[in-house]
């Protein structure tokens, strides 16, 4: 295989994470934390880059140990793992940022048991070399990220009138307090979810024609 | 009442703040397996002693740690706790029956990384709830995981029968539903004098 191919197949494995397998808008993973942070542009975007360290960090261990850990208890392992980086994550953000800290809470803890990272570690990382892999966890969890983002942005304007605190529609704005609380990230997520079917719908329809 | 009675324990845990509807956890199983009653149910029970077991653990787990000051095991320990849990719950279920087995699928090993469970054990140890208070807050949360789950499945298994767009099917209907639901939960908002 030529170098430029080799090019091309590898950015394609970052770019498949970030829409193609897009993990919360279509393999519908990893779903918690998106529906529970997302109150705000800001929370959002942390937890987005704080699940995409513990997603790379781990999907880089796991794949340079890939050969070491045995079938049976690999899922475990890979547990275990992720609750390592998840724990040195949360350190990490107590010391950079009470602020974040406190406005995540056990979110940050709960990072451990979001399927997507498991998911990704059992379905690329055990199987591919250790810089695929890591493109791969970098094209997920930026993925995650955006998908995260438009959550937050869009509660955020609708249910609060500001985007990353900085008002957007003036004074006489009405806020949708609704989209801030827990059932406006349903309906948020709902139809994110929706735009996205109808989207890929449209595609299908004129690549058939 | 007092925040601190068993009491309001219970119903904050199960209707006030479900767990399900208004912190959003153990979103992966209530938007998987709730298309039949029947399975919906045997999850909800399966959830609900993993979630008692893991309690009663964490607790122990927990006053261990602070004991040799190595609270930064925590997160660690649980979820292996957590992980052992739920496999014997599985060779129990696949013993006792293999019907259930079937049906539960790949979503009863997932009970692991259901986030429900390692938030019943985080939140009680960040309350600081005694022993009782955590046995009670686990239940009540186990209850109200079953609660809001079976209630979807209800709702899930007449939608069948009814013609919705193309577009809306699957996840994104689902949640709109739980939207609607939540909403209707926070109606429990003034139970128990909060």
């Amino acid at each position: 295989m030529s170098d430029k191919q080799l090019k091309g197949q590898n950015f394609n494995t970052f770019m498949k994470g970030i829409w193609e397998e897009n993990p919360v808008f279509f393999q519908l993973l990893g779903m918690c934390p998106v529906l529970a942070v997302s109150n705000s542009v800001m929370n959002a975007l942390s937890m987005g880059m704080a699940t995409t360290f513990v997603l790379v960090l781990s999907s880089t261990l796991v794949s340079l140990l890939r050969k070491l850990i045995p079938k049976q208890v690999r899922i475990a392992t890979y547990i275990l793992i992720i609750a390592t980086f998840v724990t040195v994550a949360e350190y990490a953000i107590q010391a950079i940022s009470l602020e974040v800290y406190k406005n995540l809470g056990a979110f940050i803890s709960l990072i451990v048991v979001n399927c997507m990272i498991l998911g990704r570690a059992e379905a690329f990382a055990s199987k591919n070399k250790l810089g695929k892999s890591i493109l791969d966890a970098f094209g997920v969890g930026i993925g995650f990220t955006f998908a995260i983002f438009c959550m937050g942005a869009l509660r955020e304007i609708i249910g609060n009138g500001t985007f990353a605190e900085i008002p957007v529609f003036g004074e006489n704005y009405e806020p949708w307090v609704i989209m801030i609380l827990p059932g406006g990230g349903f309906f948020a997520l709902g139809v994110l979810l929706l735009f996205v079917n109808w989207y890929q719908q449209k595609t299908k329809k004129g690549a058939t024609k | 009442m007092n925040t601190d009675s068993m009491g309001y324990i219970f119903i904050s845990s199960l209707l006030v703040n479900n767990f399900v509807l208004s912190y959003f956890l153990g979103i992966c199983p209530f938007l998987g397996v709730s298309n039949k009653l029947g399975t919906a149910t045997r999850m909800g029970g399966a959830v609900m002693f993993v979630m008692l077991v893991a309690s009663l653990s964490a607790y122990g787990v927990h006053s261990l740690l602070v004991k040799i000051d190595a609270l930064f095991l925590q997160l660690i320990s649980y979820i292996v706790i957590i992980a052992s849990t739920v496999q014997l719950v599985e060779m129990f279920i696949k013993k006792m029956s293999p019907a259930l087995f079937r049906a539960l699928g790949i979503f009863l090993p997932l009970i692991t990384t259901n986030c429900a469970i390692l938030g019943v054990a985080l939140f009680q140890t960040n309350r600081e709830y005694s022993f009782l208070q955590s046995i009670v807050f686990s239940f009540g949360a186990g209850a109200g995981f079953t609660l809001a789950l079976v209630i979807m499945a209800g709702i899930r298994e007449e939608l069948d029968l009814a013609s919705v767009p193309n577009i809306i099917k699957g996840a994104a209907l689902t949640l709109m539903i739980a939207g609607i639901m939540s909403i209707t939960f926070m109606g429990f908002a003034g139970l128990g004098g909060s």
